[in-house]
């Protein structure tokens, strides 16, 4: 045990070339499926958070319900839809890090739509008289709600990007973690003990580990600068 | 917009009866301070009249329509800031008129600094104090440029020198012509600003008179012995 947890660390303190490639791959598709997550995810919670329609509260249960959908369904689907007899096969994204975008945005999507929702509805709850006798229209309002709770809102994006950084089944699937072109750091986890070579798992792991504390910690400060900074 | 006719006005919410067939008339001038004992529905009349509540039944006319045809604004007891600088949360009121960027800016520059804020504009509205919240909240109701002006209690938790500064944008604000609205449990306030006073209890208007008339001797036994600091509306509680 001492003797991988040392070979993990070698790994690291090397620079391994084949480490960093993995969790610059990694890191590309995880960030560029939570932009894509946040572009969509957020007006839609915020815009569900301040409309009243008929149907509201069962979108908002099946939002919820997506929050807890499983990623080997999602990889399914998408690779259903990526393949080359489905709907999208014909831009030939399968086994393609575009294709593990995709799986992985369809799963951050939901999730950050439903935090905000949750937390723009809380505050339109004590805004709304206000911004009703001012004359703000609910889209408007929901923008406002959105920029006035931009530091909660962050909690939406943290959960998001740790559910796409964390995700294994989704981008195995539509990925399928092929060496220097789709390997991530969770598909390499999986196959590199599976295979035996627990240092290179390890040093993964502790790489995957810092990456998520660093953001939470970072995440942490903003918000308590932003409290101070603007109450 | 004026004359504003509230006719046999009912708000009953589940079954508790707040406002009972109430009937008032306001004319389009001067600050008129509804008085009235806890409880009374001083801030559900408000609330009715912003269009924030529906009604259980009467009618509210203004001037020969249904709706208001000149601009409303209302003024909180708590009011609502945005966690944006004090600029931005007067200009964002502005955004839902027909005014361009540079008019809401002028605009909004020239209210603060009318409420003695211009020093602060950038500074964030949630850090300011009691006072400063109040004076941020009756600038953006002011740079709307209203008709009718309603007030939720401005000064309620605010000391002595907060008080006058609200005070004071209040009676400038009327001056430019807007017809206030207010409520207050501050009957010294009520003397130093009112024109008329509407004097609420058990959900109707017991007396609206001129102020100067109503503090003098008021005629209804529910105002005098309001105004003599007695308690009928002494709250019961559970043993």
């Amino acid at each position: 045990m001492t003797q991988t947890l040392l070979e993990a660390l070698t790994l690291l303190g090397g620079f391994d070339h084949r480490l960093l490639e993995i969790v610059g791959l990694s890191l590309r598709v995880s960030l560029t499926a939570l932009a894509i997550g946040a572009l969509l995810g957020l007006p839609l919670g915020a815009w569900l958070a301040v409309v009243d329609f008929r149907g509201r509260s069962a979108l908002i249960i099946a939002l919820n319900a997506l929050m807890g959908l499983p990623s080997v369904v999602v990889g399914v689907l998408v690779y259903l839809a990526l393949s080359r007899s489905g709907p999208l096969g014909s831009y030939g994204l399968l086994f393609s890090p575009a294709a593990m975008v995709v799986a992985q945005s369809v799963l951050v999507v939901p999730l950050i739509a439903a935090v905000t929702r949750q937390i723009v509805e809380d505050a339109w709850r004590d805004y709304a008289p206000e911004l009703s006798v001012i004359g703000v229209g609910r889209l408007q309002a929901a923008g406002l709600l959105l920029a006035d709770c931009r530091f909660s809102v962050s909690v939406a994006l943290l959960a998001g990007l740790g559910r796409a950084m964390s995700e294994v089944g989704a981008v195995m699937i539509v990925g399928g973690n092929i060496d220097g072109y789709t390997r991530v750091m969770t598909t390499a986890i999986a196959l590199e003990t599976s295979k035996g070579d627990l240092a290179l798992s390890i040093a993964l792991g502790l790489v995957l580990m810092t990456l998520i504390l660093g953001l939470n910690v970072a995440v942490h400060y903003v918000r308590g600068w932003a409290q101070r900074r603007y109450g | 917009m004026f004359p504003l006719r509230i006719v046999a006005l009912r708000f009953v919410p589940a079954g508790r009866v707040v406002l009972d067939d109430l009937d008032l008339v306001l004319d389009g001038e001067g600050i008129s301070v509804i008085l009235g004992p806890n409880g009374t529905g001083k801030t559900v009349l408000l609330r009715l009249l912003a269009g924030l509540l529906p009604s259980d039944g009467g009618s509210i006319t203004w001037g020969e329509g249904a709706r208001p045809t000149g601009r409303l604004a209302m003024v909180f007891q708590q009011p609502m800031l945005l966690r944006m600088s004090v600029f931005t949360n007067v200009e964002f009121a502005l955004r839902p008129q027909a005014m361009s960027g540079a008019e809401r800016h002028a605009r909004t520059a020239e209210v603060l600094e009318r409420v003695g804020l211009a020093h602060r504009a950038r500074d964030s509205a949630r850090l300011l104090s009691g006072g400063e919240r109040q004076r941020l909240a009756l600038a953006r109701a002011w740079a709307m440029r209203p008709r009718l002006l309603l007030l939720d209690e401005p000064t309620a938790s605010l000391d002595p020198s907060a008080t006058d500064a609200v005070e004071r944008i209040i009676r400038e604000i009327r001056t430019e012509g807007a017809k206030v609205l207010m409520t207050t449990h501050n009957i010294g306030q009520a003397t130093r600003l009112a024109d008329d006073v509407i004097f609420l209890a058990d959900g109707r208007v017991q007396e609206h008179e001129a102020a100067q008339r109503f503090f003098a001797r008021p005629q209804s036994p529910a105002a005098r012995a309001f105004m003599q600091g007695e308690l009928p509306w002494r709250i019961a509680f559970d043993h």
